[in-house]
């Protein structure tokens, strides 16, 4: 990536309609990426976006790491779902992700399914796809893999890594991982480990998947099908856990969907139901299955005070990052009390720390929606981290 | 902590404020202060005072709240705040992780304003501590002579909506002092103006005119 050069690049579309992830870069062709569980991955590709101007200092790019089922279209249409990208509306000039001012950057995850390398995609060795063949990840992994592209696009440090959720997870990781590489580092309703509830909801829509007759042990691509009634229960039950009592009943309480009154039977009486059973359908449009299973097991998996022997403070000693914690009130599957933990774990090292519950009905999903408390932080710390990294005023 | 917010002393604000700068005694505070140095700020408020350190003193600034309100003011502000209790989240902090620890207009609403002094003293090289004194002759006339619980300008609050729990004089906070080995470097009383007039010529005149009290403590020498 050239300073100054503003990147356009979009994903494309191939002749028969299908969408071409672009930009993608081909990594670790000399030297593969060694996984947490000991197995190497290489090549691998890793598809991006960017919004902005790297500047020639190369001192102002953002990393925005994407949740479980998000991806690099971060801002703009999705190629895919033609919908807005996920922060579209708070990355633009003059918005919290300023792109005047920022070089704002958006990986796919290792493990995904829009273009960088995960399940779906052919093993080099075999020339048939991964599937369940592909090795098991962790958050720790991906961000190997994000570090890799920096390297590839020359960007040595980072002014901030912000991600809400297993994004949350990502920014942490970051700093915990690359100290020297993240100047400031912004988990958003996020966690330090994954609780035994979360890892319970994660089972339960991955036994879903694996449970619908064509998934086919993992290897549904030979035979030509897809487990979408397995991928579409796993994708409503998790729903359920972004968004609060509260917002759904605001949202549908016992409403009747399409009817007066009840029809005594099975259909999608209710205007709740009707939506899940929408999200579920929609979501296996745009989401490969084992990518799912994949993912959800990365999560699982973290835990970054288990390398300290528990301590999580362990993992953050002597830390020249600036954090800035945001958890949600109303945030039922990443509590405050798990941002709570990680501002104790930062205060034991007398770190840079900002820390604010937002107040909101909204639920996890609160991050992703517009809550104007929370975009105003965003926009000031990052401002405020600016201008501490030595970039010009917006 | 709220303190800051809604006790003590919001009311003199306005009056005593400077038209460029911060609250007089908070301006007390801040002279004390070595430009670049690490300070935490315990019931930091809006952050007033954070703000203008960082800004005019190029500290290395971080604080503690206790109201959401105040710290989401503050981290927009590009504030570095922590949502937290004086009286139960110091103990994370290491021992002399700050080259000074301010605790202003606090001490009197912690439940436990010993272990609070200590926790001062252990994290911070020094530690600030600024309080409204209840030995200052109008809140004794108004005991004495009205036989009222005190309300003063920075005293404001009716007795049943006051978050000040642990009121005390600067006789007694010396004493405290005294009792934990902590060295008193400065001592400022402050009087209805807002502003510093030394220690007058005793502790006695101290405690019976000063309406606020300014100390900078550091730990016991061992």
């Amino acid at each position: 990536m050239k300073p100054g050069a503003a990147s356009e690049a979009r994903a494309t579309f191939r002749p028969d309609g299908s969408v071409e992830h672009t930009p993608a870069v081909e990594l670790g062709r000399d030297k593969p990426l060694r996984l947490a569980s000991g197995a190497t991955l290489g090549p691998f590709t890793v598809a991006y976006q960017t919004y902005g101007t790297l500047n020639e200092a190369r001192s102002n790019a953002i990393l925005l790491c994407h949740a479980l089922t998000g991806d690099q279209y971060a801002a703009g249409i999705h190629p895919v779902t033609g919908r807005p990208g996920w922060w579209d509306e708070i990355i633009g000039p003059g918005r919290p992700f300023d792109t005047d001012r920022y070089f704002i950057l958006c990986t796919n995850v290792l493990g995904g399914c829009m273009g960088t390398t995960g399940p779906a995609d052919n093993s080099p060795a075999t020339g048939k796809p991964y599937d369940m063949s592909f090795p098991l990840i962790t958050i720790g992994d991906m961000v190997e893999a994000q570090a890799r592209l920096l390297d590839h696009l020359g960007i040595d440090q980072l002014l901030a890594v912000v991600g809400g959720s297993m994004g949350a997870m990502q920014a942490l990781e970051w700093a915990h991982r690359f100290p020297e590489r993240v100047f400031a580092s912004v988990p958003i309703a996020g966690a330090a480990r994954h609780t035994a509830q979360n890892i319970a909801f994660h089972e339960v829509g991955r036994q879903a998947i694996m449970s619908d007759p064509n998934w086919h042990a993992g290897n549904y691509r030979v035979h030509d099908t897809k487990p979408s009634q397995g991928l579409a229960v796993a994708r409503m039950a998790a729903h359920i856990t972004y968004l609060s009592d509260e917002a759904l009943h605001r949202k549908f309480g016992r409403g009747l969907q399409d009817r007066e009154i009840p029809t005594y039977g099975f259909e999608a009486d209710f205007q709740v139901e009707s939506y899940l059973r929408h999200q579920g359908r929609s979501f296996v449009e745009r989401f490969d299955a084992n990518s799912y299973l994949y993912i959800t097991r990365a999560m699982d998996y973290f835990d970054i005070a288990a390398e300290h022997d528990g301590q999580l403070a362990a993992a953050f000693v002597d830390t020249p990052v600036r954090f800035c914690i945001v958890s949600f009130t109303s945030d039922w599957l990443f509590p405050t009390a798990e941002s709570r933990a990680i501002v104790h774990a930062l205060n034991a090292n007398a770190a840079n720390v900002s820390f604010v519950e937002i107040d909101t009905d909204k639920g996890h999903d609160s991050f992703l929606l517009d809550v104007p408390e929370f975009h105003a932080i965003l926009s000031s710390f990052l401002n405020s981290a600016a201008e501490q990294h030595g970039l010009d005023g917006p | 902590m709220t303190a800051h917010a809604n006790t003590a002393v919001a009311a003199p604000a306005a009056s005593n404020a400077r038209p460029d700068g911060i609250r007089v005694d908070l301006q007390l505070i801040a002279d004390m202060i070595e430009p670049g140095s690490r300070l935490l700020d315990i019931g930091c408020g809006d952050g007033a005072l954070l703000r203008y350190l960082v800004s005019e003193k190029s500290v290395d600034g971080r604080g503690i709240e206790i109201s959401q309100a105040g710290v989401n003011a503050c981290v927009r502000q590009g504030l570095s705040v922590v949502q937290g209790d004086a009286d139960t989240d110091l103990k994370d902090y290491p021992d002399a992780a700050f080259d000074y620890v301010v605790l202003s207009q606090t001490l009197q609403a912690t439940r436990n304003p010993r272990l609070v002094l200590l926790e001062l003293l252990r994290i911070g090289r020094r530690a600030i501590v600024s309080f409204p004194n209840f030995g200052f002759w109008r809140c004794r006339a108004q005991l004495a002579m009205r036989g009222r619980m005190p309300v003063t300008g920075v005293l404001d609050n009716p007795w049943y909506r006051t978050p000040n729990i642990h009121f005390c004089t600067i006789s007694d906070f010396l004493d405290l002092c005294r009792a934990e080995g902590a060295v008193v470097e400065r001592r400022h009383a402050l009087g209805q103006d807002g502003q510093s007039n030394g220690f007058w010529v005793s502790k006695f005149f101290a405690n019976l005119l000063g309406e606020q009290g300014v100390f900078m403590l550091s730990r016991p020498t061992k």
